[in-house]
């Protein structure tokens, strides 16, 4: 049994990865007010940029990863320009940047269908690894997993005990009063679109240089929603992000098993089942309608001119 | 009342701490401030008297850097400044208290403190000082409570404790006291006495006469966005005081006898509630009974079970059928629809999002409650009925607006309420439930209000206000209660009590049976 559990929750880890970045970076652009759905997108535009860079500089991931954060930032830019400095319909930018990244990534990715690249080794931490079970499965993942927990206890951090973290749930919950005290809320919100972006760009740079490191078209496959909506059923909470992105890695690990063990259920099913266990399941724990109101951030989605 | 005599020291002497000449601000329909000129001097209480409309809060805002006026200057000792946001006027030591808050809902005290305050992030320490100030100058604070579960009054704590933490040099108070008990409001002064001796400045805007005599040493009086006059406030009455305000005589109201038989309209009975909200109050054996023909006012400061008091009475919290009763029918069961059926009437605190949906005209509001009144046929919405009724009712109440078509927010907070006032009294209850008739409204419509609800109980509505402004409930009640810490004592005719023996009551003291309370600690 212990055989078989331990591969599975070490695959949890790496499966979570991409929704860990990217929900993150949504969750800190929202807190502010700023819902961005351009989410899937801006992982397309990382997953490529970052691909044709660690492909054609042959430095493999480790150029890959930059790469997607500086090319989700761009599209992140394109996105604050019209949402925030125009004060255009935010849902309507982000559906916009979301169907761009789609034909950019397939149109780029032309020349890197059938390429693949070497991908990142499992990066062993002296001493833990060899903790028995939990070593194996906590201690012996590929270098990016370990910076997406890195990132989350900074961003965890950030948000709940400094000014910053502060500044950002005010600007989200009322810009008007945020602008009256004297704070800068549009500079505030480019800033934390911007993060969207890059941590966005790395989640989709992590899919495609580390994940599978092999191009196919439209790869990010529905995970920038997922990350969206993992935002929302966290109550913008991001230790329940943490805990839905898990959950999420989990599920689709365990069906990979399932496919292996030849259980009868179609294909089709269980390649469906992470995105629709994480939605219920996610649906059942935030039922708690005072926890919505209290963490929804006040003015999401609202444009906001000072 | 009794109030101290002002400490007045003379006439400020030397550099003026702020000096305006000639602040003109335009809007596109309407100048808000013409050509104003004002001084203030160090350690100056001065007195900013006009009604809502005539400018008071553009001038305060310009000078706060909130809003940037189109002509004039503004010297800061002595020299020219230009404050181009509020981030620098506090950089220049100019704090200020918001008649409409700027606080963050789902943040702490603490942490809407720590945001405006330039200093390292410690909320820890804060919380302390802010403790230490807030029961230093009598406006005690939870620094970990969640300013959304706060009462209007508590909010206004957070606003001046915020404040007083900048050290501020010139300190400009948006009418500050309309939330506070009497005794809180003398500790308050107190409080802005000794500011003003170790120098600040401030500029006190209100409404209140009695309380500008007080306590300021000089006033500038605006009306229509013009300056009509400065006064030495101790050495005018209130209504010379008055008439430069409002260029007429203060209005007075008149309270007839009620001639009809007083029988019981609205009985609440052993009412007892835990709120859904963690911050909420609970209300205790809550016991009361409003006859027809009179007006029973219930004082207190708002967080004391006000609000699930209000709640409890208008139907959007049902509990036992027999808790509230109309003309003796229970109803405490039956939601605020149905109460209203049965001819209860409610006015709630919030204008603007309670009373009134902001962004729909006055016919489509008028709908939403008056519907019984024929707006609405089989299911379908009358238009023309509904327009109709709203004009009525504007005619009626003398609400100035651009008639039934405009949108709710468009009015000023005086209109709106003369509106939501008229519109449930055209439905003809039996018992009514107001709270705050006039909070934010200015002083001709707050007259017209507090005369339109005298008349209508003297028709034999019955009516309760929840109010937190005293002198409001001595003007218009018969009987007065105080409600403190979710439990509310007893209703006392009006001329058998004074504003000193409420405010104790208000801080939580009842008088045991027929006792006088031994004493006065917290």
């Amino acid at each position: 049994m212990l055989e078989h559990l331990i591969p599975v929750l070490a695959g949890t880890l790496g499966a979570a990865t991409p929704l860990i970045f990217a929900g993150l970076g949504e969750l800190v652009a929202e807190r502010t007010g700023v819902i961005n759905l351009g989410v899937e997108g801006m992982m397309l535009i990382g997953a490529i940029a970052g691909f044709a860079a660690a492909a054609d500089s042959g430095g493999g991931a480790l150029a890959g990863l930059p790469a997607g954060a500086v090319a989700g930032m761009l599209a992140a830019l394109v996105f604050a320009v019209l949402s925030l400095s125009m004060a255009a319909n935010q849902a309507a930018c982000g559906l916009a940047l979301t169907i761009f990244g789609v034909g950019l990534s397939a149109f780029i990715g032309q020349h890197y269908v059938s390429f693949s690249l070497p991908g990142l080794q499992p990066l062993d931490i002296p001493g833990l690894v060899d903790i028995p079970v939990i070593g194996r499965i906590l201690f012996h993942q590929d270098p990016v997993t370990y910076l997406g927990l890195i990132t989350f206890v900074i961003v965890w951090w950030v948000l709940r005990k400094t000014r910053l973290g502060l500044l950002l749930k005010a600007v989200g919950e009322a810009p008007d009063a945020a602008h009256a005290i004297g704070y800068p809320v549009i500079a505030i919100r480019y800033g934390a679109t911007l993060f969207g972006g890059a941590m966005a760009g790395i989640a989709g740079a992590y899919l495609s240089t580390v994940y599978t490191p092999l191009w196919v078209q439209n790869m990010v496959a529905g995970r920038g929603w997922i990350a969206i909506a993992l935002v929302v059923f966290a109550t913008w909470n991001p230790t329940r992000l943490l805990l839905g992105a898990w959950l999420f890695g989990g599920v689709t690990i365990l069906q990979f098993h399932a496919q292996g063990l030849g259980i009868a259920l179609p294909v089709q099913f269980l390649a469906a089942l992470p995105y629709l266990a994480t939605v219920v399941v996610l649906v059942l724990i935030s039922r708690d309608k005072r926890l919505l109101q209290l963490n929804l951030p006040a003015s999401l989605g609202k444009p906001w001119m000072p | 009342m009794s109030i101290p005599p002002p400490p007045f020291s003379g006439p400020p002497t030397g550099m003026p701490r702020l000096e305006l000449s000639g602040i003109t601000k335009r809007y596109p329909s309407v100048v808000a401030n013409d050509g104003i000129n004002l001084k203030v001097g160090p350690g100056e209480i001065h007195a900013v008297l006009g009604e809502n409309g005539a400018g008071k809060s553009t001038l305060m805002k310009i000078i706060y850097g909130a809003v940037q006026a189109d002509a004039g200057q503004i010297q800061w000792n002595g020299r020219e400044v230009v404050v181009a946001n509020p981030a620098e006027a506090r950089r220049l030591g100019i704090g200020m208290v918001f008649q409409h808050f700027s606080l963050f809902e789902t943040l702490s005290v603490v942490e809407n403190i720590a945001l405006a305050l330039d200093e390292p992030f410690d909320l820890k320490a804060l919380a302390i000082r802010v403790k230490e100030v807030s029961t230093r100058y009598g406006l005690p604070l939870d620094p970990d409570r969640l300013v959304h579960s706060l009462s209007v009054g508590e909010r206004q704590r957070v606003e001046i404790v915020r404040c007083l933490l900048q050290q501020p040099q010139l300190l400009i108070l948006d009418e500050p006291t309309s939330v506070l008990t009497p005794q809180a409001v003398q500790k308050l002064f107190e409080t802005l006495r000794r500011l003003a001796a170790e120098g600040v400045s401030i500029l006190y805007i209100s409404h209140k006469l009695h309380e500008i005599q007080s306590l300021c040493h000089s006033a500038t009086v605006m009306r229509g966005g013009k300056v009509t006059g400065t006064a030495t406030p101790s050495r005018e009455t209130p209504a010379s005081l008055a008439r430069m305000m409002i260029g007429r005589e203060l209005p007075v109201c008149e309270v007839p006898a009620y001639t009809g038989i007083a029988t019981p309209a609205l009985t609440v009975n052993r009412l007892s509630l835990v709120p859904d909200d963690p911050f909420g109050t609970r209300l205790q054996d809550i016991e009361l009974e409003v006859h027809r023909g009179e007006i029973l006012g219930i004082a207190g400061i708002s967080g004391n079970g006000q609000a699930e008091l209000l709640a409890a009475l208008s139907g959007e919290t049902t509990g036992a059928a027999e808790a509230v009763k109309l003309v003796g029918l229970p109803v405490g069961h039956l939601d605020a629809g149905r109460r209203r059926k049965h001819g209860l009437a409610f006015v709630p605190e919030e204008r603007l999002g309670r009373g009134a949906v902001p962004s729909m005209s006055l016919a489509d509001n008028a709908t939403l409650t008056a519907q019984r009144q024929g707006l609405v046929k089989k299911g379908f919405l009358r238009p023309k009925a509904a327009w109709d009724f709203a004009k009525r009712c504007i005619e009626r109440f003398d609400v100035r607006c651009g008639g039934p078509g405009a949108a709710a927010r468009s009015l000023s907070g005086g209109n709106l309420q003369k509106f939501i006032v008229g519109r449930e009294i055209m439905q003809q209850p039996i018992a009514m439930v107001v709270a705050q008739p006039t909070w934010g409204v200015d002083v001709g419509a707050a007259a017209f209000l507090r005369q339109t609800l005298i008349d209508l109980s003297r028709q034999g509505v019955a009516i309760l206000v929840i109010s937190e402004e005293l002198e409001e409930l001595f003007e218009i009640c018969d009987r007065i209660a105080v409600l403190a810490e979710g439990r509310l004592g007893p209703a006392v005719p009006k001329a058998e009590t004074n504003a000193e023996k409420i405010g104790m009551q208000m801080s939580g003291l009842f008088a045991p049976a027929d006792k006088e309370p031994a004493h006065a600690a917290a």
